[in-house]
């Protein structure tokens, strides 16, 4: 049975725009070209290879449903689970299911800390006990690296296999479309004689396709990033974190949009008291530092959950409504910036002669406001969004730190650095949880700043010069 | 021949990537002899700033030289190392541009920018630079040079940074000046100023002057020869005399017949057909073939080469033996063709005593602590079927005035009557419905247009809002007004950015033409054109006019448009209309002295001697603080005592002609 | 300038009022003192008694905005509003709820949040204007190309990677400093370097990429073609035209958060142990103090506004063509 979290419905309401605005943008080339431009940039088309990645697992985590309950005897009726599960649950069930003891390093068999063990024969031991699943296939110790080679070695060539057919399919449709033979469009992207910068694309996808298929092979047997404090794979833990970090990054800027457009427009364009009373109200929202208003409000909502805990049907349900009302709150504190260029964008546009033009024709405020503004303050919207994306994502991480960011009980990667943190003393250190939260945070921040650049570097009229 | 300052030697500049390139500067060669000024004279983009920005290696950074030398005092400048070439920048050869507002470091003094120049080339600092700053400064005429060596930029008029400008250039004695449309961004008063500064200057230092420009007039009043460019080429070189005598290329004798005059009132203007060719393309042949009446087959085949022609160079077929079919004259008189169409005598507009006052705020509540007088009490009435021009220059109020007749400013006081009803006093939805019968169309073909709108949505506009027909007919409508302005059919489905700078204001005038106005208040619509473009616009205004009997304002700072095109004109300074008339007395027998300096002030293209102009002092008082009596006379040259204390009244000189004067109402 | 400045500060009060009356609503009306107390409390079961003690003892136990039982003027004065949000307006940050005076731990721990911002700062700037600079000189190039590139990596690390890194390198690794502590008095500075240089390493990339944008796009301008016509060298063209007018918008956007450093860092101070008023501020809302935490937000929005002042003054200060009126 499907189940629909606040926050599955508003990424899909998204996506949902998005999609509406590709439809609408392909008919207008002043659209069109900008992003052609962005598809003439290697950087641009390997980052976004590697975001739509990020996205597809994001998306996967984000459809949600209760999964049956087998019950002995009761075939007839249908049974659910009380919590619900999502589709990347489903098709990593393995990871989620092999939970270890307690910490335990990436690639090992034993557990990181000694265990005072029940032998066999009735005897007592300390020692590092056997994992139970990580590398539970084992005959002997040495085996062990012999064995991940030759799993990488299987996953990487199954990766490349997919990845040729991949790219056999694309160049089919893309020779087809542009009237060439495949075998001329492999020539053809290969020798990067394309439009779009095709080559690029499909040699990240393929580097992308090897590890992918890596990681899934070795997975299977090992942890490859290790376990953590409870014994749950770390893996799995930074893939579910994606999510958290895409809605974080997005659904903040969904809900900040609107605002920030229809008042920095009205603002600007009406003046007199609107623009006073805009002004004021983003001043003094803008007054109160950021972190200090998230905090006071998430711990107003804390409290608020603490004594109306009954009306949620579950903890995931319960750290959803938390994780909206952080984007909420994210959005509130990050609206007062677009709306202030929007205004002051506005303000030079109502001068503009066009604007002029339509009010000596008659033409009547509201659509002045949405036929001549709003089209031509998008592409600040546009660069303002894909820029604050990766902060955001950042963000995420150190408002978990200080404990006013997602439920302690949401995968996020703020919350893996945060319960990472507190085993810096140990010694040796456990680094394993910290490090795969930094790379999979590092790798998507990086590739969203490049990406954006690009995306500005296109938009932006002043950055556009000579043509 | 060892007197030439610089001698350019087939060069080339490219600019952009490797493929396609855009072929700014392609083979010019040209000298320039000590002491001259040599003008090189060509429309925009066609490379003759970037001549200069090459010879003095300041190209940006997509530009590059492809091949030619540059010479100065024997050195090739373009091998010369950068530590070398900075010797002679400024101090060799100086050069001043065309924006004097951003041309300038906002943030340092006018005297730390000076000592800079002489600090670099001569070592000299301390007082000694101090005082070398102030004699520069007094030099170039700027006024208390002791006070304004310590002010910064934004304190000083444009005129005065242009001076500043100026001195900066001159601070070394360069042996050769490159002013790149020193005047372009200065008002005419002002230009006359620095003309005259320029020229003085020369003569008295002896040095040699490069005068970048697209303007025939100023080419008329400083130069001493002309190159003309096009395309990226220079296609004819002469002396002054001889050029307004007698241009010899196609071109340049189109570019004469293009400019209109008062003279050329009863016919249509000369219009070169076509437009400038991309600098992208490769081309073979002569670059203006295409738009050459007198093309022949071997122009499209072979790059014409320079041919000496009577004391000066042409390169064109037409004067060379091998080809020339027979001597050819180029301006030829043309017959008038049509008289033209007077308008009625029924009143449309009616404006009385209109006032636009900004309130400048101070003080801790923001109260108003003054005004800003930008119109000061307009009278002027403009029947159907008639121009009237209002001319002034920048800051005069014109357009304010215009924006407050047609209520897109509310105007402080006065009546605006059009066809009888007062359009201050009418309701603002019932304005909304009557905004039909008057448009409006501005300077820049660039920011009137909404780039994210089709051109058809664009048209259709005006249609849309005052729901004006259905679809069908709106789509009508629209191929009927883009053939009314002469733009193709197909021209509505693309976006404004595709068009040039004349058909962008094409489509302006479809736009305002589509809801069958009355009256169309023309904002300078044609000063952001080059000269052959401009003919074009303004045939077409004219032929609206005879054939839907339009009226309009024409807002301008340009008298020969006025000329033209006006049947009445009313001369704006500091707000208020100081003299009003039909154009041939306003033009001819100017009553007001600032009318009769502003006309002098306009370089004129006569050939012969120079004419003597009369030279207005200073600079515009500001609108929020005019000057008390008449608002003209503290650079006044006639002023009398009662000049400074009461502003005249208006002086009627005949039943249509009238000034504002003193001089003419007998001082009362 | 006078005039300008007695407007602004005029301004600031509806401002303050507005922020007052969010952190009001956001304390009192969202939540009562009932539901904050219960939540305090743990048990969703306690009883009123306990309840009401808990409210008592932190001067909870007060009507929201109108005292019915009290005469006159105390009808308005013995309420909440009057005695946690309104007396912020006079600096009276009351008493934490566990009891310590505001407005003391305030003066006594800004010094150390001082004493990490203000260095960071300034010697943060000077890094970026310096690599900006060369960026800037090398545009075009491949060191221009690198030094982006580089720009851009370095802020997609996350802050608390340069922390723990740190830490774990310089501290545990090399024992170069302490890991976190504080003393009072010169023996402060050794405790200081670790969180000085990564402040400073963490903004690198920000601050670099912006101030470069900065100076592009002034050296694209008009004056610079002047100023290299006149013969000058390059340097001489960057340092006294280039960098004179970008110091423009560098300088005002800096003065802006100047008044917001007294606040000082929260991620820093706590994990290096700083007792100033970031670490303040996060321990306070972790032990879910809000009296600490009103006061807090009230205080920023106090610096803020001042900051913005300071920005427009400084305009005049750096900027000739402006004058306020």
């Amino acid at each position: 049975m499907f189940t629909l979290f606040w926050t599955d419905a508003l990424i899909f309401l998204l996506l949902i725009m998005v999609a509406l605005f590709t439809w609408y943008a392909r008919r207008k080339e002043h659209l069109r070209s900008p992003w052609r431009r962005v598809g003439r940039s290697r950087a641009a088309m390997s980052t976004m290879v590697i975001l739509l990645a990020y996205v597809a697992i994001g998306l996967l985590d984000s459809v949600h449903f209760r999964p049956t309950l087998d019950r002995d005897g009761e075939a007839k009726s249908l049974v659910y689970s009380n919590e619900a599960i999502s589709a990347f649950d489903w098709l990593a069930s393995d990871l989620m299911g092999r939970a270890e003891k307690t910490y335990s390093a990436p690639f090992a068999t034993h557990l990181y800390s000694k265990e005072t063990v029940q032998l066999p024969d009735g005897t007592q031991k300390r020692m590092y006990p056997k994992l139970e699943y990580g590398g539970a296939h084992l005959a002997g110790p040495g085996e062990k690296a012999g064995d991940i080679i030759a799993g990488s070695l299987r996953g990487g060539v199954k990766g490349l296999l997919v990845w040729i057919a991949a790219v056999a399919v694309f160049c089919t449709v893309w020779g087809r479309r542009h009237g060439r033979s495949p075998g001329r469009a492999v020539a053809l992207i290969t020798s990067n004689q394309t439009e779009f910068r095709w080559r690029a694309t499909l040699i990240t996808l393929g580097v992308l396709f090897v590890l992918m298929w890596i990681s899934t092979e070795l997975s299977a047997k090992y942890h490859v990033f290790g376990t953590d404090k409870v014994g749950e794979d770390v893996f799995y833990q930074t893939l579910k974190s994606i999510r958290t970090g895409l809605m974080i990054g997005t659904l903040t800027t969904l809900v900040m949009l609107p605002f920030a457009l229809i008042l920095g427009i009205m603002a600007g364009y009406l003046g007199g008291w609107i623009d006073d009373v805009i002004q004021y109200l983003y001043t003094t929202l803008n007054s109160i530092p950021g972190v200090l208003l998230i905090a006071a409000a998430i711990l107003m909502l804390q409290v608020y959950l603490n004594n109306n805990s009954e009306e949620f049907a579950s903890v995931a349900e319960r750290a959803d409504l938390r994780l909206l009302f952080l984007c909420l709150i994210l959005g509130i504190t990050s609206w007062t910036g677009l709306c202030r260029y929007l205004r002051a964008e506005s303000l030079k546009l109502r001068e503009i002669d066009y604007v002029e033009a339509a009010r000596s024709l008659g033409v009547g405020q509201p659509t002045i406001m949405f036929r001549h503004l709003l089209p031509n303050v998008m592409h600040i919207v546009l660069i303002t969004v894909v820029l604050d994306f990766s902060g955001l994502v950042l963000a995420e991480a150190i408002l978990s730190y200080v404990q006013i960011g997602v439920d302690p009980t949401m995968n996020s990667w703020g919350n893996m650095i945060n319960s990472a943190r507190l085993e810096m003393a140990r010694e040796p250190i456990v680094w394993w949880s910290l490090l795969a939260a930094f790379v999979f945070m590092f790798v998507l921040v990086l590739s969203a700043n490049l990406f954006s650049d690009t995306v500005r570097d296109a938009f932006d009229p002043r950055l556009r010069g000579v043509e | 021949m060892t007197n030439n300052v610089l001698r350019i030697e087939d060069l080339r500049m490219y600019l952009g990537g490797a493929e396609m390139p855009v072929r700014a500067v392609d083979g010019i060669n040209l000298k320039i002899n000590e002491g001259e000024t040599l003008a090189l004279l060509g429309e925009s983009g066609c490379g003759k700033s970037m001549t200069a920005l090459s010879l003095m290696r300041l190209l940006p950074s997509s530009g590059r030289v492809k091949q030619g030398r540059v010479l100065y005092m024997g050195q090739d400048l373009l091998t010369l190392a950068e530590m070398d070439m900075r010797r002679i920048r400024g101090s060799g050869i100086s050069m001043i541009f065309q924006e004097p507002m951003t041309s300038l470091n906002a943030v340092l003094t006018v005297g730390e920018q000076i000592r800079e120049s002489l600090l670099t080339h001569q070592g000299v600092k301390g007082a000694g630079a101090r005082k070398q700053s102030v004699d520069l400064l007094r030099s170039v005429g700027i006024p208390s040079p002791e006070r304004r060596i310590d002010e910064y930029p934004h304190q000083l008029s444009g005129g005065m940074k242009q001076r500043v400008m100026i001195a900066i250039a001159l601070a070394n004695e360069p042996e050769l000046l490159i002013a790149d449309e020193p005047t372009t961004a200065v008002d005419v008063t002002i230009q006359a100023q620095v003309l005259a500064l320029i020229r003085r200057l020369q003569k008295e230092r002896g040095m040699a002057v490069l005068l970048i420009t697209h303007d025939l007039g100023v080419v008329s009043e400083v130069a001493d020869r002309v190159a003309v460019m096009y395309a990226g080429q220079i296609i004819e070189q002469a002396g002054r005399e001889s050029f307004f005598g007698d241009p010899k290329h196609p071109y340049s004798g189109k570019l004469f017949e293009s400019l209109p005059a008062l003279n050329k009132r009863d016919q249509p203007l000369y219009v070169i057909k076509g437009f400038v060719p991309s600098l992208r393309t490769d081309f073979k042949g002569c670059r203006f073939a295409s738009r050459c009446d007198y093309v022949m087959p071997v122009c499209r085949e072979k790059t014409p080469a320079m041919i000496n022609v009577d004391g000066g160079q042409v390169a064109c077929y037409l004067y060379s033996p091998d080809h020339a079919p027979e001597p050819v004259r180029l301006v030829e008189s043309v017959e008038p063709v049509s008289g033209r169409k007077m308008g009625s005598e029924e009143e449309l507009l009616d404006v009385t005593g209109l006032k636009v006052y900004f309130p400048i705020k101070a003080g801790v509540f923001k109260r108003t602590v003054g005004h800003v007088y930008a119109v000061d009490g307009v009278d002027i009435n403009i029947p159907t079927g008639r121009t009237l021009a209002l001319v002034g220059e920048s800051g005069s109020g014109k357009t304010t005035a215009g924006k407050g007749i047609l209520q897109l400013i509310a105007p402080t006081g006065g009546r605006v009557r059009f066809q009888g009803e007062d359009l201050t006093a009418v309701s603002a939805s019932s304005l909304r419905h009557r905004r039909t019968e008057f448009q409006i169309i501005f300077q820049d073909p660039f920011a009137s247009m909404n780039p994210r709108m089709l051109v058809r949505d664009i048209i259709a506009e005006g249609l849309r809002a005052q729901h004006i027909g259905g679809p069908d007919a709106r789509r009508r409508r629209v191929v009927e007004l883009l053939e009314m302005v002469g733009l193709q059919e197909d021209s509505a489905d693309r976006y404004p950015h595709e068009f040039s700078g004349g058909q962008r204001q094409r489509i302006c005038i479809a736009r305002a033409l589509a809801v069958r106005p009355k009256l169309i208040v023309c904002d300078e619509p044609t000063s952001a054109l080059d000269v052959s473009v401009q003919a074009q616009i303004l045939n077409l205004l004219r032929n609206l006019q005879d054939k839907l009997g339009l009226s309009y304002l024409f807002i301008t700072h340009n008298m020969s448009v006025v000329a033209y095109l006006a049947h009445e004109v009313a001369v704006m300074y500091l707000g208020r209309i100081v003299e009003q008339g039909p154009v041939e007395t306003v033009l001819t027998q100017p009553s007001h002295p600032y009318t009769k300096a502003l006309l002098s002030a306009v370089p004129t293209i006569e050939t012969g001697a120079q004419h003597s102009a009369i030279r207005l002092e200073g600079d515009m008082p500001s609108p929020s603080e005019p000057p008390k009596g008449c608002y003209f006379h503290p650079r006044c040259p006639e002023a009398i005592t009662v000049c400074r204390e009461r502003y005249p009244g208006r002086a009627s000189l005949n039943s249509s002609h009238s000034a504002s004067c003193h001089l003419l109402s007998g001082g009362d | 300038m006078i005039a300008y400045i007695i407007r602004r500060v005029l301004y600031a009060i509806p401002i303050l009022i507005g922020v007052n009356l969010i952190t009001f609503v956001l304390f009192f009306v969202v939540n009562t003192p009932d539901n904050i107390a219960r939540s305090q409390l743990g048990d969703r079961r306690v009883t009123q008694e306990a309840v009401e003690n808990w409210k008592a003892e932190r001067g909870y136990n007060k009507p929201v905005v109108f005292n019915a039982d009290k005469q006159g003027l105390a009808r308005i004065t013995e309420t909440i509003f009057f005695e946690k949000s309104l007396k912020l307006f006079a600096f009276d940050f009351g008493r934490s709820d566990s009891g310590r005076d505001i407005g003391h731990d305030i003066s006594q721990r800004m010094w150390p949040s001082l004493a990490i911002a203000v260095p960071t700062l300034v010697v943060g700037m000077m890094v970026n204007i310096t690599f900006a600079m060369l960026i800037a000189f090398f545009r075009g190039t491949f060191l221009d190309f690198w030094g982006v590139v580089l720009c851009v990596i370095l802020l997609s690390i996350s802050p608390l990677f340069y922390i723990i890194g740190g830490q774990y390198v310089l501290s545990k690794l090399f024992h170069l400093v302490p890991i976190s502590g504080y003393d009072p008095g010169w023996e402060a500075i050794k405790f200081l370097i670790l969180p000085v240089i990564i402040g400073i390493i963490t903004g690198i990339g920000q601050g670099s990429r912006w101030y470069r944008t900065i100076f592009l796009e002034e050296i694209g301008k008009d004056y610079v073609r002047t100023a290299r016509a006149k013969g000058l060298s390059e340097p001489r063209v960057l340092f006294r035209h280039v960098l004179k007018n970008a110091l423009i918008p560098i300088l005002t956007g800096v003065v802006v958060i100047l008044p917001l450093l007294f606040m000082g860092s929260l991620i820093m101070e706590s994990f290096f142990g700083i007792p100033g008023l970031g670490s303040y501020t996060i321990e306070a809302i972790q032990r879910q103090d809000f009296a600490i935490v009103r006061a807090m937000v009230f205080l920023g929005s106090v610096l803020y506004i001042l900051g913005l002042l300071l920005t427009d003054i400084s305009y005049t200060v750096v900027d000739p063509r402006v004058r306020l009126g």
